[in-house]
């Protein structure tokens, strides 16, 4: 009894960072970017500096008309939406935050392949609504997403695998425990190729030419409207949490930090996710859109080489050191 | 006996937890989907339904040809993809002394067949544009 507790507990805790994390990374997109241009952002939603803005546009959603296309292939666009957003759900239960069993939704002991393995699959949402959305621009988008799929899964894929041979296991918990600090400077180039990847895996600026608003409208979700374009919004935010928590828990460290080692270790995890979220938004604000031919041309003669020379320098230091 | 049994038990029930978050994802998807459908009005016109192309009348069908100019990388991708699946499985034991030197004379054989690959690609002039 007390296990089903604490396994239902475990899932509330995982089920409500799912859908609070997400929202407060919009928040500060919002607020971020605005400063950043030199304007306000949202003030009036809530009163205190707009802080409902996202409540107000949650409510707006829901009460939008639900418009699928009469040539869409309906069942494969209505579910599209929800394929794109569970993934991120599976993900977050294997992502620890502290030491111990307290502090993650469920030890997988495989966690960095499944974690890998489940993110891509979010992905096949994007493809889903590109195609059943029976829309050009649909289908464009659809396409340039698999194609960053193809090319930015590769580097993520070899610079994961660098940190495996560095912990000398899979599991994330056992990733962070093995952990030492001279591990930033070994690791750095797969952490740079890493966060690349997963930013353009997320089709976040500047690699955003999936859903290009100048050239294809909104790319696999012109046809979207309401409830399930929100969730195609959620999913990117959510994605954002992932990417920058895996970046945190895989490069740097977890919850190691220079001080308050003991009860305090999900602080520097939070703190590290935290400010990773902040330069995936500020990279948004900075950057110009990659045409497409340089999205591949980045990924095949840039990433790729360098995660393959990461591995390679992993390990030789692991094996003399051993 | 009561070994391996207490092993698989344990790892079943970990991907068992993932799978009641799975339920509960599903849930709370099918929650909202029929919570929106309470909510919001259906007021269908031919031209809502029509298919988006910039307000004007859409030409031909959606599921059009297209060129699709990346399949070479979705050839590379395949390619490296399942190989480079074969490195965790090896990542967690490579470094273990009693392999020595070994694992990583075979990993720079790997590492060399896959460089070899890009720059084939690469020569070919696959991963240019045009």
């Amino acid at each position: 009894m007390n296990d089903a507790l604490d396994v239902a507990l475990r899932l509330l805790v995982v089920f409500a960072v799912f859908l609070v994390l997400p929202l407060v990374i919009g928040q500060t997109e919002h607020k971020v970017m605005a400063h950043m241009q030199g304007r306000l952002g949202p003030m009036y939603a809530g009163g205190f500096h707009g802080w409902a803005q996202l409540v107000a546009d949650g409510v707006k959603f829901a009460q939008k008309e639900d418009v699928v296309p009469a040539g869409a292939d309906r069942r494969i666009f209505q579910l599209a939406p929800a394929v794109a957003l569970l993934p991120y759900l599976l993900v977050l239960v294997a992502i620890p935050i502290g030491p111990g069993e307290g502090a993650v939704g469920e030890v997988v002991d495989a966690g960095l392949f499944f974690v890998l393995a489940v993110m891509g699959v979010g992905v096949l949402g994007s493809l889903m609504a590109g195609w059943a959305s029976a829309n050009k621009f649909s289908l464009l988008g659809g396409l340039r997403t698999a194609a960053q799929l193809l090319a930015y899964e590769l580097p993520m894929l070899l610079t994961a695998a660098s940190v495996a041979m560095a912990a000398g296991t899979v599991s994330l918990p056992g990733i962070v425990e093995a952990f030492e600090w001279w591990w930033l400077p070994w690791q750095i180039v797969g952490a740079l190729v890493f966060f690349v990847a997963g930013l353009a895996e997320l089709q976040r600026p500047p690699f955003d030419m999936p859903v290009a608003d100048s050239e294809i409208i909104f790319g696999a979700y012109t046809e979207y409207t309401g409830l399930r374009f929100a969730l195609f919004l959620l999913a990117e935010y959510a994605g954002i949490v992932v990417l920058c928590g895996l970046t945190t828990v895989l490069f740097l460290g977890g919850w190691h930090g220079p001080w308050g080692a003991d009860g305090l270790g999900w602080v520097w995890t939070l703190l590290k996710t935290a400010i990773l979220a902040f330069l995936v938004i500020w990279l948004r604000v900075s950057y110009p859109r990659l045409r497409e031919d340089q999205l591949q041309k980045l990924a095949w003669t840039t990433l790729v080489p360098l995660a393959l020379a990461q591995i390679a320098l992993t390990g030789i230091v692991k094996v003399a050191i051993q | 006996m009561p070994g391996p049994t207490v092993l698989a038990a344990d790892y079943f029930q970990s991907y068992s937890v993932v799978g009641l978050l799975g339920v509960i994802g599903v849930l709370f998807v099918a929650v909202a989907f029929g919570a929106g459908r309470l909510l919001r009005p259906v007021v269908p016109t031919p031209e809502k339904l029509l298919t988006y192309e910039c307000g004007v009348d859409p030409v031909g069908e959606g599921w059009a040809h297209t060129q699709v100019r990346y399949y070479v990388y979705a050839f590379l991708y395949v390619i490296f993809a399942v190989d480079s699946i074969f490195l965790f499985p090896w990542a967690t034991v490579f470094a273990d002394p009693q392999y020595g030197a070994t694992t990583l004379v075979e990993m720079f054989i790997f590492l060399g067949f896959l460089a070899v690959g890009l720059l084939y690609a690469y020569k070919k002039g696959v991963l240019a544009w045009t």
